[in-house]
């Protein structure tokens, strides 16, 4: 498609990646795109606040002794009620808030892109090989393929996260809450990456160089890793950024029904779910902060990959 | 043709028996039914005794055959939770899964369709992008929060609509519709609107490449030259062609807006599958739980399957796919 | 001018039939009941619900004391045989006669093998027709409790049962349904009109009842509404006339609004407690510092029982120095002296026992008012004097299972002595050494001789005084042993629209319609 390996000839100096990356079609695109620019930062701004949040957030709210029931509904700051330094007030077990939505969101972004890796990683080594191999690798996939997308991704995430955290053993229940989620979604996650690199393969495979290079006997592995693979990164990246706001959302509905992340570990939708109950009470800060956190989490991916689909698909040009 | 059905059958066929088989994995060794069902004072020759009964000692494969052959028969015995059919406890929410599920297509279809529409023909207009950035909004909230926010405003600080049930059923034979009163009309308008914002960005999105791909195509462009209207043309021609990827996205996602109907059942409190289904997970009534994921699965197999077949009785070219 | 008359006539008529129509009561419930057959499920929500419409040979009144119900007089004819004399020209709601024969075929009902009701009745041995309105029950031993124990076995028609093939409870194993769990005879104030489960049960008047009744209810609606903040929106909006869980954290909310709705607040029977497993090992495999009777002071000292009143109650329970509420006989004001929390003395006594930092599964539910909450706030506690809580918190339905094969280190358990509201109930279920029909939810594994015996004197002494002096002492054994933790009686809320008159308040947390004035 658009990437062409480089011929010998035309490699004298290669240019920086920094400089290859600022001549690129796709850059253009995206100074040419104020929202996809701001989702950029917004995205960035999110994801550093999550992850540097141990250094500067007032209590780690999953450790039970740093709580304190005195803390308790403390409503935020600028509220008559409001106490430093709970800035955006406290919930029913005197966590501070903010705390809690930011070691949240570094759960919820851990699973999504946890889940988007371990799709994608096995859905393409298997569309690879489907792909490449044809035959019987290739209808047994495709049949697995049918199954998993004959129920839908939302049943197989409850029923699998429901099931599994019985299973697992006490002491690794905690420990394994956040594993469990990553299983239950990349399970029919997989199945989109797989067709994806699958059909790309079957075309590549009957192209002149891929039949050169087997000619001259190059590897299999390499042929599919370095001729066939590289041809799939395209239409793979946008996929993996839709999937990656998607798998934060089945996590936030998973925590929010009580099948996902554990009430001492509070996700963003454990949070809201907590929240829901308090609803009524006067507590609304309970449910309205970690719901815009996670609305403005998965905004900002989802404008990025929209902005990506239009990017790179050559017909929008 | 009849190669091509044969085929599609045969392939629902194979999907339908491994998720069966999954169901049964899930019916048969999670959760032991026998320790579920005796009291606590039961000694160990009341379990043996039940677990024969229950044909639990015979070998694999013939539970696994029995098991489909039941459910092929619909019979999925005795939820544990209920102690009714799990078949007449589903078959009983069916009717307001479906009207949910039903009435949240039309209102997407209805607000989708024009919307798409309008920012297909705005294109470069600042209120057809700011809509259609709106949708990437719409795609991107969570619908329990939705629902929340939906009961909050106009449930709980209005009062205008209500945030729970289904109000007053009317029984026509073995279906329940809400419709037909009118606590059970206001009662339907909060879930089904939570439900439908998800689908009528999706609907809204496809309208918009799709007329925005037809625009651009020749026979429009002879239609503009020939001095057909623009009103006319959008709405007569380029509406139209663009209307059949649409019904097939309706009819392949309402397998996809039953399962999302758990989350606004269990939102809204809504009688159907769903909130049974999430009852079912917290009560681990597994009967029912396996039962659930092969009726979902198989509403499903069988739309795509019929989608499928239905493109090739149009398109002859697909049937050697 | 005439016609005037008559339309002023009217609308007074309207006017006074109004009340008559208005007489339907909407009944906001947190969760369903799961089948109309009292026998499928031995849960006090769903017989308390049912018992509108059955009823047992004994009943509670308005204060709680049993009086006789479709009994009319009993005697005790030898310590083991009890005849009771029923009452005459009481019908069941298909017009059959309540006869002997119909109470003999509901005991045998309720004792079967398959019933989940068998150990609400546990003395039974069985039982004689005498004639068409006297029958004998054997008990096992002297057994003080079987009155109490009759007030939720509930009598079916015989008849009925026979005709419908549904004289053994339903049997689950089986495959098919039964009929009981559809339909619905008794003898109630109330009979079953419709039901949709999850959604709505209605619940007429029953105009053939043999009592002379003392509400003025039409119409029972039922609806199921799990959310506490949808629950109280409908109670604010007026689609319901009463809840009987109104969420503590709204009562605020729903006392400024004073003129649609009205509270009626008190302290639950039940008690909640923290219980230890002693095992030798936990369920890591590391053995078991909790045998220690130092470690579990340490670890009830470490719970600010006021603190948990105050912010997770939010001041609406009563905290607890005994395992049972001041109501329950047996009780005793001398034991009930709540525990002070001291952190300091706990950590101190952790050391020298040397269980610092020792770490444990605590096993908790969501049954209990705000259960999740408390157990957060508990293990938050325990964590603040270096232990290692992990909280395993599900539905009641995956943690029983875990919780009576033994599976659990710590765990929670309100226990309401219901249905035989007497200290009995807990001395012998949960504290007791678990064999036979003892101990069935003494799930952490405590064994003591003395306290058996203690518990098993009281079991069999008819007089009174006695008995409830042996039990207090069986409470007093288990308090200087640390067995189980008190935390507190859960808070009862109910609330009710504006147009309800007289709504007794039950502290067993059973709403009783058939005493509620409009």
């Amino acid at each position: 498609m658009t990437a062409i390996e480089p011929t010998p000839a035309t490699v004298r100096k290669m240019p920086s990646k920094w400089t290859r990356l600022r001549q690129s079609d796709l850059w253009w695109s995206f100074t040419h795109h104020p929202s996809a620019i701001i989702a950029a930062i917004l995205l960035l701004v999110l994801i550093f606040s999550a992850f540097l949040a141990p250094w500067f957030t007032v209590q780690n709210p999953y450790d039970l002794a740093s709580l304190d029931l005195l803390n308790a509904e403390i409503p935020p700051i600028w509220m008559a009620d409001g106490q430093w330094p709970f800035i955006l007030g406290t919930d029913v077990q005197g966590r501070d808030l903010l705390s809690a939505i930011l070691y949240g969101s570094r759960a919820s972004i851990i699973i999504g892109a946890a889940s988007v890796a371990v799709s994608l990683v096995i859905g393409s080594t298997l569309g690879l090989i489907a792909g490449y191999h044809g035959k019987w690798a290739d209808s047994l996939l495709m049949r697995a393929g049918d199954v998993l997308l004959s129920m839908p991704t939302m049943l197989i995430a409850i029923l699998v996260s429901a099931l599994a955290r019985q299973m697992l053993p006490p002491y690794l229940r905690e420990a394994g809450a956040s594993g469990v989620i990553v299983f239950a979604i990349s399970l029919s996650a997989w199945v989109q990456y797989a067709r994806t690199v699958r059909a790309q393969t079957m075309v590549e495979r009957n192209k002149e160089y891929v039949q050169a290079a087997r000619l001259i006997r190059v590897p299999t592995w390499r042929i599919m890793l370095k001729h066939i693979l590289p041809n799939t990164t395209t239409p793979l990246l946008v996929t993996a950024t839709l999937n990656f706001g998607l798998g934060i959302l089945i996590e936030a509905t998973l925590s929010f029904l009580g099948v996902g992340m554990p009430p001492e570990q509070p996700s963003l939708g454990t949070l809201i779910r907590i929240g829901n109950q308090y609803l009524f009470s006067g507590l609304w800060w309970i449910v309205l902060f970690p719901g815009l956190q996670l609305c403005l989490l998965v905004v900002s991916i989802n404008v990025l990959g929209d902005w990506l689909r239009d990017a790179l698909n050559p017909k929008l040009r | 043709m009849l190669a091509f059905l044969i085929k599609r059958i045969g392939n629902a066929v194979l999907v339908m028996l491994t998720v069966a088989f999954f169901a049964f994995l899930i019916f048969r060794f999670l959760g032991d039914p026998v320790e579920m069902m005796v009291n606590e004072s039961a000694t160990q020759s009341d379990r043996d005794e039940l677990r024969a009964r229950l044909g639990l000692n015979e070998g694999f494969l013939v539970q696994y055959v029995r098991f489909v052959g039941n459910a092929a028969q619909g019979e999925f015995g005795l939820s544990w939770r209920n102690q009714q059919s799990v078949i007449g406890l589903i078959a009983e929410r069916f009717p307001a899964t479906f009207e949910l599920v039903i009435i949240a297509t039309l209102l997407s279809l209805a607000i989708g369709i024009p919307l798409g529409v309008f920012t297909a023909i705005g294109r470069g207009r600042w209120w057809a992008e700011s809509l259609q950035f709106g949708s990437i909004i719409g795609v991107s909230l969570p619908s329990f929060l939705v629902g929340i926010l939906l009961i909050l405003i106009f449930s709980v600080s209005l009062g205008w609509l209500p945030g729970y049930g289904r109000g007053d059923v009317v029984n026509l034979g073995w279906w329940s519709t809400g419709l037909l009163t009118q606590s059970g009309r206001a009662a339907v308008v909060l879930p089904s609107l939570s439900l439908s914002l998800f689908q009528i960005t999706l609907v809204m999105r496809l309208v918009r490449a799709e007329m925005l791909e037809t625009l651009r195509a020749d026979f429009i462009k002879f239609a503009r030259a020939r001095g057909v209207r623009r009103r006319a043309l959008w709405f007569r021609h380029a509406l139209k062609n663009c209307l059949m990827p649409v019904v097939t996205l309706t009819a392949m996602q309402v397998g996809n807006l039953i399962a999302f109907a758990l989350v606004t059942e269990t939102v809204f409190q809504w009688p159907g599958m769903g909130m049974l289904f999430m009852q079912a997970v917290t009560f681990v009534d597994i009967p029912v739980m396996a039962a659930y994921l092969c009726i979902v699965s198989f509403i499903f197999v069988t739309l795509n399957t019929f989608v499928d077949i239905a493109y090739a009785v149009i398109d002859p070219r697909l049937r050697a796919a | 001018m005439q016609f005037k008359r008559i339309l002023a006539t009217g609308a007074a008529l309207l006017a006074l039939s109004l009340p008559a129509m208005a007489g339907t009561l909407k009944w906001g419930a947190s969760r369903d009941i799961s089948s109309l057959d009292p026998y499928s499920y031995g849960d006090s929500f769903a017989l308390g619900v049912l018992n509108h419409s059955y009823e047992g040979l004994m009943r509670y009144d308005r204060n709680l004391k049993i009086e006789p119900a479709l009994a009319a007089s009993y005697e005790i004819i030898s310590p083991t045989t009890w005849r009771f004399k029923l009452r005459e020209g009481v019908k069941f709601h298909n017009g059959a006669d309540f006869t002997a024969e119909d109470v003999q075929a509901s005991l045998l009902r309720a004792t079967n093998p398959k019933s989940p009701l068998r150990g609400n009745i546990p003395a039974y041995k069985g039982s004689r027709v005498i004639d068409e309105h006297t029958i004998e029950i054997d008990v096992s031993a002297n057994y003080p409790l079987l009155l109490n124990d009759l007030t939720t076995i509930y009598i079916f028609d015989a008849g009925w049962l026979k005709e419908n093939n549904a004289e053994a409870p339903t049997d689950v194993g089986s495959g098919t349904e039964g009929y009981a769990t559809y339909h619905e005879n008794g003898t109630g104030p109330f009979k079953v009109e419709s039901r949709q489960p999850d959604a709505k049960t209605v619940f007429v008047k029953y105009d053939g009842w043999w009592d002379k009744p003392q509400h003025n209810i039409d119409r029972i609606e039922l609806t199921p509404i799990a959310s506490s903040a949808t629950r109280v929106a409908a109670l604010l909006s007026g689609d319901i006339d009463f809840t009987d869980q109104a969420p503590v954290q709204d009562l605020p909310r729903l006392e400024a609004a004073s003129g649609q709705v009205k509270l009626l607040e008190g302290t639950d029977l039940r008690t909640v407690m923290i219980g230890f497993s002693q095992r030798d090992q936990l369920l890591s495999g590391a053995p078991n510092p909790m045998k220690d009777l130092r470690v579990r002071q340490a670890m009830q000292l470490a719970i600010d029982l006021d603190l948990i009143q105050k912010r997770v109650m939010r001041g609406k329970s009563r905290n607890a120095g005994a395992l049972v509420a001041p109501l329950i006989p047996g009780y005793d004001a001398a034991i009930d002296v709540p525990v002070k929390a001291d952190p300091e003395k706990a950590k101190a006594l952790l050391k020298e026992a040397g269980a610092e930092g020792f770490e444990f599964e605590f096993n908790c539910a969501d049954t209990l008012v705000n259960e999740e909450q408390v157990c957060q706030a508990v293990a938050s506690m325990w964590s603040r004097v270096g232990l290692k809580p992990k909280l395993d918190q599900g539905p009641r339905a995956v943690q029983t299972p875990k919780r009576s094969a033994g599976k659990v280190d710590v765990y929670t358990l309100g226990w309401a002595t219901l249905p035989m509201l007497d200290t009995y109930s807990l001395t012998s279920q949960v504290l007791h050494t678990k064999e036979g029909s003892f101990g069935i939810f003494n799930w952490g594994g405590w064994s003591d001789k003395e306290f058996d015996k203690v518990t098993e004197a009281s079991a069999v002494e008819l007089d009174r005084t006695k008995r409830l002096a042996l039990e207090a002492q069986s409470l007093k054994i288990a308090k200087d042993h640390a067995l189980m933790i008190p935390l507190h009686q859960q808070p009862l809320a109910w609330a009710t629209s504006a147009k309800v008159a007289d709504f007794p308040l039950f502290s067993d947390n059973l709403p009783r319609l058939w005493l509620v004035k409009m």
